[in-house]
């Protein structure tokens, strides 16, 4: 407890040494996506190629903790292909009946449903530690959000593997180095590469491919509203040009006779 | 906010204000029974909107408080529900996170306002202090509400202001065990934040209403800082400025809502996406924005800082001298009435105050911008200076100035000025 004080209060008081440690991080290239802007919104088969990435690479290690099966239905899925989607996954059923929680020594699973949320690939964090040479791999639910800039982050550092470090760096034994991630340093392995996943749509699979595609998929997880929000943002601020320029001619009108 | 009584013809009116004279009430506050200068430009505004911006908050807050839940173990997953299953919940989430953010902005403007046309002169020094307790409610609630949604920076935040009050002497430890009521930032320390975030704002609604009744006793000051010499020099409130208000509220909204529809995180901090973790530290602990000058005040107190060895050494360590410097930063504002010695209160007809008045804002820009910068140098030193400049605006040229200074001479009366410029046009 005492300890936590302590590096709050060294945090306060040094201000970040290790800030200054991580700033010669460079900062990553701005993107275009098809989500920023005024009137950005999500492409469909570009999130289905992103989630298609994320089931077949990403969720080896990271869940999705706050997105529901029933939610990629915002993808195109219908109501059977999420059913499907969500019965590949296995949750704990509970206690039957009697009150009995293990069937034959195991637990009483049963497939997960539409309004399970994403079951997580591994039990908890320390099985998730120790597949993992000791690192955690993040929940990518809000990821997008999580870091400055977060998608072009996420591109960058998706992209930015090199197979040999710098001469004269360091390297820590089943570590990677990447010229985004803060330190260099990261226990995850390249996860994306050309030819990684094949695409039903035939997009060509290259690695810049793959990374914009997950980058978008993990946009819309972080922001799943963002499409209705921006729909509505323009609706509301055309309605409030009008309403203000009525208001500036009432402003106007009820004014002209003092002067 | 007393006035002339209304005469109503309907009986139902009628009986209501023989009973309650609620009617004359509205009437003489922010209707046409309230006599306002006529020569108010856009700057006065920016009451009105902190007001309606106060009740956006409340509404919001109210809604969001339906669906959030307390506890260290749900609170970002509830606020994550609210974004995600609570039907036009990012709506209202959105629109009450960035409402702390306009409430600052409008607020600093008012302030900003009262202090270039001398709102805070006599008769109006009470209304002015009311307004300094009013900014540290407001400053009180957004921190308390920054850490409900318990992310990384809320945790963190949370456990470095608390700590601050440890720097007290003999009692601080046992202070800041209280304030959290355990050994660290945790379950009860979230509890009693939502506590008293739900209930400031009440207590900031009724320092508005005493606000509201210093202000209607002597009327608002104008831009050119003069009396009103009687009803030539006034107009009434509604409909005038009923309507010149609705008309920059559409243009504050417009401002207001372009973030929360295009930019909803623009003000926030994207660690504050990671849940809580006692165990980890993020990088940068920074304050939200509206925080940061007082940040860089706070931060510019070192053990190498020559001012404090100087001065402050032989009294108090450097986290105490820098807590107190905080705190007192805000509390100066109050002061203002009596730094200035000046009888004219708009800087319209006073250039060098308002020379300074711009190198000040210029100053709490430069705070700003030190407060989320790391602590190393340049910015620990340039920190310090603009620090020192900061107390020295008040304490040092202020009082020397508005007493030196060659004034202008102000008009007659508004309405004087007001047909003066009237016939140049």
């Amino acid at each position: 407890m005492n300890k936590i004080v302590l590096t709050a209060v060294m945090a306060f008081a040094l201000g970040t040494g290790a800030a200054q440690a991580a700033s010669n991080v460079p900062t990553p290239a701005a993107q275009k996506w098809g989500f920023s802007g005024i009137v950005g919104h999500f492409d469909q088969p570009t999130l289905r190629r992103g989630f298609q990435i994320y089931r077949e690479v990403c969720s080896g290690c990271h869940g999705l903790r706050l997105v529901a099966y029933r939610n990629l239905k915002d993808l195109g899925f219908t109501g059977d292909e999420v059913k499907e989607i969500a019965a590949e996954h296995e949750v704990f059923a509970g206690p039957d009946e009697e009150g009995e929680v293990l069937v034959e020594g195991d637990l009483r699973m049963r497939p997960a449903r539409p309004t399970d949320k994403f079951v997580n690939p591994f039990a908890n964090e320390e099985a998730a530690r120790s597949s993992n040479v000791g690192a955690l791999p993040p929940d990518l639910s809000l990821m997008a959000k999580a870091r400055k800039k977060g998608p072009d982050y996420l591109y960058a550092l998706l992209t930015g593997y090199h197979e040999e470090p710098p001469e004269g760096f360091e390297l820590s034994d089943g570590m990677y180095y990447n010229d985004y991630f803060p330190g260099h340093q990261v226990a995850m392995a390249p996860p994306l590469a050309d030819e990684m996943v094949e695409y039903e749509d035939g997009t060509p699979a290259t690695l810049t491919q793959h990374a914009r595609d997950v980058v978008t998929f993990l946009a819309w997880t972080a922001s799943p509203e963002l499409q209705d929000r921006k729909r509505m943002g323009i609706k509301t601020l055309l309605f409030l040009l009008v309403l203000t320029g009525m208001m500036y001619a009432l402003k106007r009108k009820i004014w002209s006779d003092l002067h | 906010m007393s006035g002339s009584k209304i005469e109503f013809k309907n009986p139902v009116l009628k009986w209501v204000e023989y009973r309650l004279p609620i009617f004359s009430f509205i009437d003489s506050s922010v209707g046409s029974g309230y006599p306002t200068p006529r020569n108010l430009s856009y700057w006065w505004n920016f009451g009105s909107l902190a007001g309606i911006v106060l009740a956006i908050m409340v509404v919001t807050g109210i809604v969001l408080a339906m669906h959030y839940t307390p506890h260290v173990d749900y609170a970002f997953l509830s606020v994550e529900r609210i974004m995600r299953d609570v039907n036009y919940g990012w709506l209202i989430r959105y629109l009450h996170v960035n409402g702390g953010s306009m409430f600052f902005i409008v607020v600093y403007i008012h302030m900003f306002r009262g202090m270039f046309f001398g709102s805070y002169k006599e008769p109006r020094e009470l209304l002015w202090i009311i307004g300094v307790f009013i900014i540290l409610a407001m400053m009180a609630t957004a921190f308390m509400g920054y850490v409900l949604p318990w992310g990384q920076m809320s945790f963190w935040g949370a456990t470095v202001i608390t700590n601050l009050f440890s720097a007290v002497p003999f009692v601080g430890e046992g202070i800041v065990q209280w304030l959290w009521g355990g050994f660290s930032v945790d379950n009860p320390t979230l509890n009693r934040f939502f506590s008293l975030h739900y209930l400031l704002p009440f207590v900031i609604f009724a320092l508005v209403f005493v606000h509201l009744w210093a202000l209607h006793e002597h009327k608002s000051n104008n831009p050119l800082g003069i009396d009103i010499k009687g009803p030539q020099d006034t107009i009434p409130f509604h409909p005038y400025y009923t309507v010149k208000d609705l008309y920059g509220l559409g243009w504050f909204m417009m401002f207001y809502l372009f973030f929360v529809f295009f930019a909803p995180d623009f003000f926030g901090e994207p660690d504050n996406y990671i849940e809580a973790n006692p165990l980890v530290t993020p990088l940068h602990i920074v304050p939200e924005w509206y925080f940061l000058p007082f940040y860089a005040v706070l931060r510019a107190f070192t053990d190498e800082f020559w001012f404090f060895s100087w001065f402050m050494s032989w009294v108090m360590d450097a986290k105490l001298a820098g807590v107190v410097a905080m705190f007192a930063s805000v509390l100066i504002i109050a002061l203002l009435p009596w730094l200035d010695g000046n009888k004219v209160r708009s800087m319209r007809f006073r250039p060098l105050s308002w020379m300074f008045f711009l190198i000040f804002i210029a100053d709490c820009i430069l705070l700003g911008y030190i407060g989320a910068m790391t602590a190393e140098e340049p910015y620990v030193t340039i920190g310090q200076w603009a620090t020192l400049y900061y107390f020295a605006h008040f304490l040092v040229i202020v009082p020397l100035v508005s007493r030196l200074e060659k004034t202008g001479q102000p008009p007659e009366s508004i309405a004087a000025a007001v047909t003066k410029k009237t016939e140049e046009v």
